[in-house]
């Protein structure tokens, strides 16, 4: 479980400000919801005085991606757009008493969307900031201008901190040498620290997992009937008695019930120390035969009435 | 807040009070080490002797001897696949599944990277049963060892896993399961099967964390990870978890005599409340195999809402449970076995497991019932991709979708 802060919990649990506007005049919608977080916002701003009359909110994800939300409308309702557009992700975490580091995220999408429903009162075109910096993390649609603002804002210095603060190089991890290179740029532009060991790329293991497509039904093996299959296993015993003939001991099938079927090993085989090993050769004698699993038991294992 | 349900049982179970019973004279009186030649030692020899026989029987195992005592699941599982390779140098290549616990999957990964196996990743279909095409194609003489569990632990989907080892053996591969979810809740017959490697974690069968043990079958190659003293028979070294042990083995003597409750009871508490939630609430679906699944185990698909958030609403009504959402782990992913089965992102990120135990009771199942309609319709009130007046899902496209 997270350590949250009581203030989190709070806009967690009693969210201000959710649900829909009706007649919202500024409409910023971020996130996706294959990364697991979404947010719409909703502003009502006065044309005349350019205040933030109301603020609503709209999320999909965790608790504090909600909580983010929630103080994010807080925060802004009363302020003029100007104003709003100097809050980042970083003064919604404080609002908060702080997040988890690996929920930074979440306050930098609350900020993100911000962005997004200005630019859509200004009747800019949001997707155009977008399209102007190169789409680094296509995972979760994370952009050099977005990394760039996380980078300055909260001074960060590695390819971790940049994952935790956006998201970014969290999934198939193809981007990190992508992403380092925009840590670089901000970083020598700033004159700030190092940047971070480059990461080994590779994308074996879990991020390799593809889901399995649909396939058609294979087709049904020809069913045996009764009759058949008693003779196939019938069969296949009897090719296999020569041989443990041989070695002094001998098998013969006692009974079949579904797929259980019954054998008693004697002479040599019988309390043999390799028993198991036998009864295993006949079951895959007949799995083989079959076509289909069977188990093979000693008839001592036998039900009464089977 | 009232008493706590828990429905994490998967995750970890209480300790029983008769397994801790058990277990307390081993911290005080009987704390000599087992190795020991005087009799504090050979007093607590006797009893993981005594354990040794409980676990033996659980597993239906034919020799005692045949069980190694370790610290837990993850290391019976490396144990297992290293002493394979170890045994069968020439042979470079594993096979495993995509939905493994990360005991397997993480350690075949470095296996890969690091010492150049050739690791195939057995797909599962949409119910996370396993590719039984796809498995007998990667099956050859070049096979060290087949590593692949009994039950997942998400959807408690089961593998046919005596089948499975009699095609690995058909091979020439030794076959090794992770059975840390089914040990203790379905019946076991190793002694007439062709499993040659089993593990199993004691936490998860209301034995203490720390302890737990691998199956091997009398007559296989082995080698041991861990090298030092003598040990369980040299195939472990290190002075034992005696408290843990005989934990375990008490574990195990409860979960024998509790089993048919676990597949009766149980089962039934389980299916009444899968059935509850499935009829109360809208958009939500059972992830896995609902046909072949462990006896406690549910794990419903929410759509449109995220895992932690309906955990953190659960706990704060007293409820357990848990979810395979990235954000509850810290990864940004939703759990790689939803991703496996292919369950859309819609509903992969709420998908919550409820794990149940002997110990649920029917009025804990009711309180669980009563409270999670509640607590979707709440999240889904202030989802974007959820019309609350509609009762449906909505189109949402953000600019980053």
């Amino acid at each position: 479980m997270w350590n949250y802060t009581d203030k989190v919990k709070e806009h967690f649990f009693n969210p201000k400000n959710s649900g829909v506007l009706d007649d919202a005049n500024a409409v910023g919608e971020v996130g996706s919801i294959t990364c697991g977080d979404a947010l719409k916002l909703m502003m009502k701003v006065d044309a005349d005085t350019q205040l933030i009359r109301e603020a609503k909110f709209q999320t999909f994800g965790c608790g504090s991606a909600i909580a983010s939300s929630s103080a994010l409308t807080e925060m802004i309702i009363g302020k003029t757009v100007d104003e709003a557009l100097t809050l980042t992700n970083r003064d919604i975490a404080e609002y908060l008493g702080g997040l988890p580091p690996e929920k930074m995220h979440c306050s930098v999408m609350g900020a993100e969307a911000l962005r997004a429903a200005i630019a859509n009162y200004k009747g800019e075109a949001w997707e155009d900031d977008h399209e102007e910096g190169e789409l680094v993390c296509k995972c979760f649609g994370v952009d050099a201008a977005m990394i760039e603002r996380a980078v300055t804002v909260n001074g960060l210095t590695t390819l971790e901190e940049v994952t935790h603060y956006t998201k970014a190089g969290g999934s198939c991890q193809t981007c990190h040498e992508k992403i380092e290179e925009v840590l670089e740029e901000v970083l020598a532009k700033s004159g700030a620290l190092k940047p971070a060991a480059r990461h080994a790329p590779g994308t074996v293991g879990l991020d390799a997992i593809k889901p399995l497509a649909p396939k058609a039904e294979a087709p049904a093996a020809p069913k045996l009937t009764n009759v058949q299959r008693m003779q196939a296993i019938m069969t296949a015993i009897e090719e296999m008695r020569p041989q443990i003939r041989r070695d002094g001991g001998d098998v013969e099938l006692v009974d079949i019930d579904g797929k259980d079927i019954y054998v008693r090993l004697s002479g040599a085989c019988s309390g043999c120390s390799q028993s198991a090993g036998t009864m295993m050769g006949v079951q895959m004698k007949l799995v083989e035969a079959l076509g289909e699993f069977v188990r093979v038991k000693p008839a001592s294992l036998m039900t009464a009435g089977v | 807040m009232t008493k706590g349900i828990y429905l994490d049982n998967n995750a970890t179970t209480r300790v029983d009070p008769e397994v801790l019973a058990e277990m307390l004279p081993l911290f005080t009186e009987q704390f000599g080490n087992p190795s020991s030649m005087h009799g504090f030692g050979a007093a607590v020899g006797g009893k993981i002797e005594w354990a040794r026989k409980q676990v033996q029987a659980l597993l239906g195992a034919a020799h005692d001897s045949e069980i190694v005592f370790t610290s837990g699941g993850t290391e019976s599982d490396n144990t297992a696949i290293l002493s394979a390779l170890e045994a069968y140098p020439k042979k470079r290549e594993i096979v495993t599944s995509v939905v493994e616990h990360p005991a397997v999957l993480s350690f075949c990964d470095h296996l890969e990277k690091k010492r150049g196996y050739t690791v195939h990743r057995i797909p599962v279909d949409r119910r996370g049963n396993l590719d039984m095409e796809a498995y007998r194609a990667a099956l050859s003489e070049r096979v060290a060892i087949v590593s692949i569990m009994w039950a997942n632990n998400e959807t408690g989907t089961i593998f046919p896993v005596e089948e499975l080892a009699v095609l690995a053996k058909a091979a020439g591969a030794v076959f090794h399961t992770d059975a840390v979810q089914a040990v203790g809740k379905i019946p076991m017959t190793l002694a007439d099967s062709a499993i040659d490697m089993l593990s199993l974690s004691g936490h998860k069968l209301h034995a203490p964390k720390g302890i737990g043990a691998l199956y091997v079958k009398r007559g296989l190659r082995f080698r041991p990870l861990l090298r030092g003293g003598h040990q369980e028979r040299s195939r472990r070294a290190g002075t034992e978890n005696a408290p843990g042990i005989v934990g375990l083995g008490a574990a195990a003597q409860l979960a024998l005599l509790h089993m048919g409750e676990e597949n009766t009871r149980v089962r039934a508490l389980r299916d009444t409340l899968e059935r509850a939630i499935l009829a109360a609430v809208p958009n939500c679906f059972v992830t896995g195999n609902p046909d072949n699944r462990l006896p406690n185990t549910c794990n419903i698909a929410f759509e449109y809402i995220e895992g932690e958030a309906i955990l953190l609403l659960l706990n704060e009504q007293g409820i357990a449970a848990s979810s395979g959402s990235a954000c509850t782990s810290g990864s940004l992913e939703p759990s790689h076995v939803m991703r496996a089965m292919g369950v859309p992102y819609t509903a992969a990120h709420g998908a919550t497991r409820f794990s149940l135990s002997r110990e649920t009771t029917e009025e804990e199942i009711d309180r669980v019932i009563a409270v999670v309609p509640g607590i979707i319709e709440k999240l889904r009130s202030f989802s974007p991709y959820w019309q609350a007046d509609a009762g449906r899902p909505k189109e949402f496209a953000p600019v980053y979708s």
